[in-house]
């Protein structure tokens, strides 16, 4: 989360005086479910990426191709659209066999 | 004291149209509401006839002339607008956004009562709904404050430490519609005392984008709103050096009160706008009657003049508060005001509460007279409100 400034430091009038300050916000602190990658299961179709509202899909190239290669947890927000629009997840499918799989945010605090 | 050399009996609407006229604004967004109308219509007459440089938006309410204006600072231009009463409550959700953009519009208003039932004199109840929004407000007493006022207020918002919209309040028909004689400062000097706009984070500079208006939750509206009361703050002292750079120009003298009679009075009546001159006529009368009366007028209600009211009031037999608007259900709000400054005040004067003239009912020197003579016997209640010209 970056540092919150007080009111001596900020411009007036509310107004953000630089462009793309959004890259700043940590919007993954506003998850309460996290999607966890399970690439043995992932055919890379890259719905999760055309979907996700955050970009927080990452992707790597390879020889042309896209990969999934998991999330950016930073920004995240755990809506879950990724899951939802995921060819290979469902709830019928046991979790083992899932490409995405939605875990409460709980299970990952130390 | 410099020459006159443009002396006119004008309309207070046709002195501040003047006034607007030698700004030569960027932008002007307004819409018609009695008794403000003149003002605009005159300053649409100088558009027609290409004798200001201003891009006159006549949009389709006050909500859009305010939204208008918004945009137009915004942006960079030097924007005005004028209202009054009900246009005022229908600009209202934007005249928050104005000030907390702090966007140093320029707003006159000619005061009348807000409905209902519908009414279109005058009493000052439009601009007290609108005195928590973060705009400046300026009262003036007559056509020529109405005209000196409104160019002081464009370059005290516009002031670095300042950057907030101001309000400069002329009473209804009293003044928009009385012809009296005004002194005019030549538009060279005008256009001198104003001087070019002085912007900041314009939306045109394109290489400097910004954003206005973004959504501001817990993590920092409070801070902004911290920094609006900060500016406030600012307001007396850059009103005192705008004020007296515009005396050398004018000869005319401005401060935050106008005091009258003041100096060994024992009785302060305090008031604001057009009433301030029949209560000063009243003074002499009462002076000559050997009473110790006086006056004393804010020019400047927001932000309210607390320590220079403690200062001169500190000690005074009696203070009669005369307030043109109720706040229902509480104290009318100058008389709140002003007691509420009285609190740590060393040697307490007795106060009154006296509300008067609501719906542009008439207040006449007898009713002045009637309140001073209460001050004088010492019949005044601090919780008590009494009502001038108000029948039973």
């Amino acid at each position: 989360m970056a540092e919150l400034k007080g009111w001596k430091e900020l411009p007036i009038g509310g107004v953000i005086d630089k462009p793309a300050t959004a890259k700043e916000y940590q919007t993954g602190t506003w998850r309460v479910i996290r999607p966890v990658h399970q690439p043995e299961n992932c055919i890379h179709c890259m719905m999760c990426w055309l979907y996700c509202p955050d970009q927080a899909i990452e992707i790597e190239v390879v020889d042309g191709k896209p990969k999934m290669k998991g999330y950016n947890y930073y920004y995240c927000k755990g809506c879950g659209l990724c899951a939802n629009v995921c060819p290979k997840t469902n709830d019928k499918l046991p979790e083992e066999k899932r490409a995405i799989v939605m875990k409460p945010e709980t299970e990952f605090q130390d | 004291m410099p020459e006159v050399k443009n002396r006119q009996a004008v309309t207070g609407a046709q002195a501040i149209a003047n006034a607007m006229r030698q700004i030569n604004p960027d932008v002007v967004a307004a819409y018609p509401i009695t008794p403000q109308t003149p003002v605009v219509e005159y300053f649409a007459q100088y558009v027609a006839d290409g004798a200001v440089d201003t891009e006159m938006i006549p949009v389709e309410s006050e909500h859009s002339a305010m939204s208008a204006v918004v945009g137009a600072a915004a942006a960079g231009a030097r924007a005005m607008t004028a209202t009054a009463a009900n246009g005022l409550a229908l600009m209202h959700e934007i005249v928050y956004i104005a000030a907390s953009s702090r966007l140093p519009i320029v707003m006159p208003v000619a005061n009348r009562a807000l409905s209902g039932p519908i009414n279109i004199h005058c009493d000052h109840s439009d601009a007290m709904a609108e005195r928590d929004s973060g705009w400046i407000q300026l009262w003036a007493e007559n056509a020529q404050e109405a005209y000196d006022l409104t160019l002081i207020a464009l370059r005290l918002g516009e002031h670095e430490d300042v950057r907030l919209p101001v309000m400069v309040n002329f009473d209804g028909f009293i003044i928009s519609h009385g012809v009296e004689v005004v002194d005019f400062l030549d538009d060279e000097v005008v256009k001198k005392f104003v001087g070019e706009p002085k912007v900041k984070y314009p939306l045109l500079d394109v290489d400097n984008p910004v954003t206005y208006g973004p959504l501001d939750l817990y993590d920092y509206y409070f801070e902004h709103k911290r920094q609006q009361i900060e500016a406030m703050k600012h307001v007396k002292r850059v009103f005192k050096e705008v004020a007296e750079e515009f005396e050398k120009i004018s000869g005319r003298k401005y401060d935050v009160l106008d005091k009258y009679m003041v100096d060994d009075a024992e009785y302060i009546m305090i008031a604001l706008g057009s009433t301030a001159g029949t209560i000063k006529y009243t003074v002499d009368l009462l002076r000559e009657q050997g009473h110790k009366v006086g006056l004393v007028k804010p020019w400047i209600f927001r932000p309210f003049p607390k320590k220079e009211l403690q200062e001169i009031l500190n000690g005074r037999k009696a203070v009669v508060v005369l307030d043109r608007s109720a706040s229902f259900g509480a104290e009318a709000p100058l008389y709140e005001a002003v007691k509420s400054a009285l609190f740590n005040v060393e040697n307490k004067p007795l106060i009154g509460s006296y509300v008067y003239g609501l719906g542009g009912r008439d207040i006449k020197v007898e009713h002045i007279k009637q309140a001073f003579e209460d001050a004088f016997v010492g019949n005044l209640n601090p919780d008590e409100e009494r009502y001038l010209g108000l029948r039973e």
